[in-house]
């Protein structure tokens, strides 16, 4: 039902079987993989934007985190500390802090879906799961929205990293992400034969599958031939650099923290420098049904802090912040309730998402919970706005439509709103 | 394997094309085959469209191969398979991969894979500190599947298993690893959603928290159902001396409810608005079993395997994903949902082939045979003006007017190779999976659930293509070392064209095209006549070709 080819940046790059006609005019012509030479460095654009989401698979508990209610029966052993912001977030978060004057919580997050695969997936695309639609995630809707900022890019749009994010879905399998662990390794990069002998490799390939291809069997036949298109791009392709993280100085590995969601903040910094246009990285480990205040205390709190107090210096550093939205959410959060086993179960009614950088204005929370953390207090907000206020941040219209193959129109975000107050 | 004597299988085709097969006595077509091909032919006016045709046979062959096997035909075996000039060379096909010795682990091994990944998931068994033996759910369901057991006699034992997860260990029972991990947390809550989800095709995992406005099933059931899972623990057995888990044992023990009265052992829980609530073991059609928590008094699984022997929902899970399997899409979308919220294809064909199913005491293999030779499962993937708008990928509920094209998986590409280049062949069968898994596990990634959710990048994007163009396996399937398979087609006799168009049989199952066979000479001159490099080069370009990788 869905026309895959109608927003209006559209979509067509590098078909890469497209100019070379035949296979008689092979050999000899040497086919150009070198566009690759082109160096990123100076390609950064004022108008480039990005977005870096920090995925907290499992549900975390954000009355622990970004919404304390310290004292009350429900708050739990944590109490909340002052930051560089009009806001107090809790005091195992020393170093975020610091940085709250760059970012805004939203406390009045109130969903339905608090199953972890619907949650997910909620999250992830702004519509509830559908079995005859496949929506796609914010990774492939920023991919596909922005691409044609960078028209240099010859590594994926979008990149994973230690984690699996979710699928592009009807924008097909060109716009997935791409998956990489959180050291930047690339599996299978290397080539055993050189570029000319790829080249010929590769006329032969084209020729077999364009043959196929014309057989009218179904449209994931196109998809797997832009997603040969963009394998060959970026074999050959010097922006692969900025996968190796391994080449920071110590000292930056170890202010991200040396675990694999550090390493993962600092190469989505050095992804979003070399012109990438959405990351995810993944931080699990926060289904914490059991003994919930010791994992965070000891473990998730001290690594989430000191990766996004990093990154987000960082960008600001750079003069990146402008240009980057962060986005800091899981698929919902934790019963206000403490369980029989010092845990919290899933609790999708009031919570909390962070979202700063890209023209958002830091330092404040919007909305707020009662007291004993169980409601929104106020207007609710969903995936829906959230999605919308990010593409609002990124300079992505809000009228932009994906039209069905029937002829109906459907609004980026699921028709979303701005969340009121994020913008000044 | 024979190499060049397969040359001549051109001249089977000729023959083939000229009418060879078409002989005047009819195929034999099981009733139910009859059935499914009148009904689905009725949806196809119904819709106003008109099927695609019939795809050639040996591209059928190739498919009841990858489905029913879970590799492609060695070129072989599609000889041989064209030399049947039977009218009932499909039937007898199907009915070889189903029966004959040569093919029983094969099938064994293909089925169990495809139930593992059901059961305990693609990294079942890979977590930190797991309670679940990889191994051991093989095992079981390979014996299960090699012995064609009954598939309510294996549901059964999978829902009520007691005993030790990991081979070798005392009182060993595969069948264990799929409740493994599933019961001790949460209060079973994973068990009771895996299996009324796996084996009955009810989704209740959200009615847990809440009802749900879309599912009949409300909160109470769900606790219901839960019930019978209470009596049952995961026991960690440890390496002597050490703290590693060994394996586990599962078992059945007294539940002395959430109130204290272990002959009315009752569970509680909360509805949204904070009122507590009372659940007592109650099957999903409403009958209620003994409230005793006492074993001895009550065993709820075996219960609760016994009630789910009754249900109609059990016959018509499994014919959904069988059927699922085999056209591509199931009946419903998804296969494992049978609410009544959701929108049923050919919901006379689908009851009817699920009563078939069970009056044929729940043959997995009867039920094979009924779809694979059936029409819908016949028919060409090309589509044409008359059925284009038959595309479930878009929305649409399928009709199956033509053959819908999916990608193979990781584990059939692996086997695929495996045959046709003779590759990571080595050691016995348990070896050869060992290694499998080995391979598989750089495409999976976990979600950071308790649950362990995970995923594959197996799945038509980039680190997909990279395997195929650079990885090991690939690299094994197109090597020229003396001794490979490449090295033996490339030193013996042959023009270099009928060596391209053995490659083109082996891996496309068609000769090659007038164009491929021109790039073909043009990479054997930039290989300075060397006929192995081109070999190699041809060979990498069919592997990496979309026909190749789907299923079509």
């Amino acid at each position: 039902m869905w026309n895959r080819f109608t927003t209006p940046n559209g979509m067509s790059r590098r078909h890469f079987m497209s100019h070379m006609a035949g296979a008689s005019a092979m050999l000899g012509t040497s086919l150009s993989l070198g566009h690759s030479l082109r160096v990123h460095a100076d390609t950064l654009k004022k108008n480039q934007k990005s977005c870096i989401l920090l995925w907290m698979g499992g549900g975390p508990s954000t009355m622990d985190i970004w919404d304390l209610k310290p004292g009350t029966d429900n708050g739990g052993p944590f109490k909340a500390i002052s930051t560089s912001g009009d806001v107090q977030i809790s005091e195992h978060m020393p170093l975020m802090a610091q940085q709250m004057h760059n970012m805004a919580i939203v406390r009045s997050m109130s969903t339905r879906e608090a199953d972890h695969n619907r949650g997910r997936y909620y999250m992830h695309t702004g519509y509830v799961p559908d079995a005859n639609v496949d929506y796609p995630s914010y990774g492939a809707v920023m991919a596909h929205e922005l691409i044609t900022q960078r028209p240099d890019l010859e590594i994926p749009p979008f990149v994973a990293v230690g984690g699996a994010s979710e699928g592009p879905g009807f924008l097909g399998m060109s716009w997935a992400p791409f998956n990489v662990t959180s050291n930047g390794r690339v599996r299978n990069l290397e080539m055993s034969v050189d570029s000319d002998r790829l080249n010929q490799r590769r006329i032969a390939l084209e020729t077999i599958e364009n043959s196929f291809i014309s057989q009218n069997r179904g449209g994931v036949l196109e998809d797997h031939r832009k997603v040969l298109g963009k394998t060959f791009d970026l074999l050959t392709s010097k922006q692969m650099e900025a996968f190796q993280v391994d080449k920071e100085p110590t000292e930056v590995k170890e202010r991200y923290g040396t675990n694999g969601f550090g390493q993962g903040c600092l190469l989505a910094r050095r992804l979003v420098e070399a012109g990438v246009v959405f990351v995810e990285v993944d931080l699990g480990g926060w289904d914490n049904h059991q003994n919930i205040f010791r994992t965070l205390e000891n473990d998730r709190l001290p690594v989430l802090d000191k990766a996004m107090a990093a990154l987000t210096s960082d960008l600001q550093e750079r003069g990146l912040l402008e240009d980057t939205c962060i986005v800091w959410m899981g698929e919902f959060s934790r019963t206000p309730r403490i369980n029989g086993d010092a845990g919290r179960d899933h609790w999708a009614r009031a919570w909390s998402v962070v979202v700063g950088g890209g023209g958002i204005k830091g330092g404040q929370a919007i909305g707020a919970t009662n007291e004993d953390g169980t409601e929104v207090v106020g207007e609710p907000y969903s995936s829906e706005d959230v999605m919308a206020s990010v593409c609002h941040a990124l300079g992505i219209s809000l009228e932009t439509t994906f039209t069905s193959r029937n002829g109906r129109p459907m609004k980026i975000a699921n028709s979303g709103k701005l969340i009121k107050g994020l913008f000044a | 394997m024979l190499l060049l004597t397969g040359l001549t299988l051109g001249a089977l085709w000729a023959q083939d094309e000229a009418g060879g097969a078409k002989n005047p006595r009819r195929a034999t077509i099981p009733p139910q085959t009859e059935k499914i091909d009148k009904a689905i032919e009725a949806g196809w006016s119904d819709a106003g469209i008109r099927p695609s045709p019939l795809e050639e046979e040996l591209k059928w062959c190739r498919r009841v191969y990858l489905d029913v096997i879970g590799r492609i035909p060695s070129f072989d075996e599609m000889s041989v398979f064209m030399k049947d000039k039977s009218p009932d060379r499909k039937l007898n096909l199907v009915r070889k991969l189903l029966e004959d010795d040569q093919y029983t682990e094969e099938y064994a091994n293909h089925w169990s894979t495809i139930w593992t990944n059901i059961l305990i998931g693609r990294n079942g068994g890979m977590e930190e500190r797991s309670l679940t033996s990889r191994q051991g759910m093989q095992k079981y369901l390979r014996d299960c599947f090699a012995n064609n057991k009954p598939y309510n006699t294996m549901v059964h034992e999978l829902v009520t298993a007691t005993g030790a997860s990991k081979p070798g260990a005392e009182n060993f029972n595969g069948a264990t690893n799929f409740l493994a991990m599933k019961v001790n947390d949460e209060n079973g809550v994973q068990a009771t959603a895996a299996v009324s989800k796996v084996f009955l095709g009810l989704q209740v995992q959200c009615t847990q928290c809440h009802n749900h406005p879309f599912n009949q099933w409300k909160q109470q059931k769900f606790w219901e159902f839960n019930a019978f899972f209470r009596q049952t623990r995961a026991l960690r057995r440890y390496v002597k001396g050490t703290n590693d888990i060994d394996h586990i044992e599962l078992i059945n023990e007294d539940f002395a409810g959430e109130g204290s009265h272990p002959d009315k052992a009752e569970i509680y829980f909360a509805l949204r608005n904070g009122v507590t609530k009372v659940a007592y073991p109650v099957f999903v059609d409403g009958t209620a079993i003994g409230k005793s928590g006492y074993v001895s008094e009550v065993n709820r699984r075996n219960e609760l395997g016994n009630l789910m022997m009754e249900s109609d929902f059990l016959d018509k899970t499994i014919v959904n994903r069988m059927w699922a399997h085999f056209l591509g899409y199931g009946f419903t979308k998804p296969i494992d949902d049978l609410g009544p919220h959701n929108p049923v294809v050919s919901i006379d064909l689908f009851e009817s082939l699920a009563k078939d199913f069970r009056q044929n005491s729940y043959d997995l293999k009867q039920l094979i045979v009924w779809i694979t030779l059936s029409k819908p499962y016949a028919l060409s993937s090309k589509m044409t003006k008359d059925n284009e708008s038959d595309d479930p990928s878009m929305g649409e509920l399928p009709k199956f007017s033509h053959f819908y094209t999916r990608q193979m998986t990781a584990e059939q590409l692996y086997s695929s190779l495996a045959v046709a280049t003779q590759a990571n062949r080595k050691g016995n069968l348990e070896e050869q999976q060992r290694r499998r898994e080995d391979w598989m596990r750089q495409f999976i990634v976990a979600f950071g659930t308790d649950e362990g959710d995970e995923t594959t990048t197996f799945n038509g994007s980039i680190p997909q293509g990279l395997m195929m163009f650079n990885g090991e396996l690939i690299r094994a399937a197109i090597a020229l070392e003396p001794g490979t398979w490449l090295h033996q087609l490339s030193t013996g006799k042959g023009t270099p064209q009928e060596k391209v168009q053995f490659l083109f049989i082996a891996g496309l199952g068609r000769k090659p095209r007038p164009e491929e066979l021109a790039v073909a000479t043009q990479i054997l001159v930039a290989r300075k006549g060397e006929v192995g490099g081109m070999l190699q080069d041809m060979w990498w370009a069919i592997l990496n070709s979309n026909e190749f990788i789907f299923n079509h």
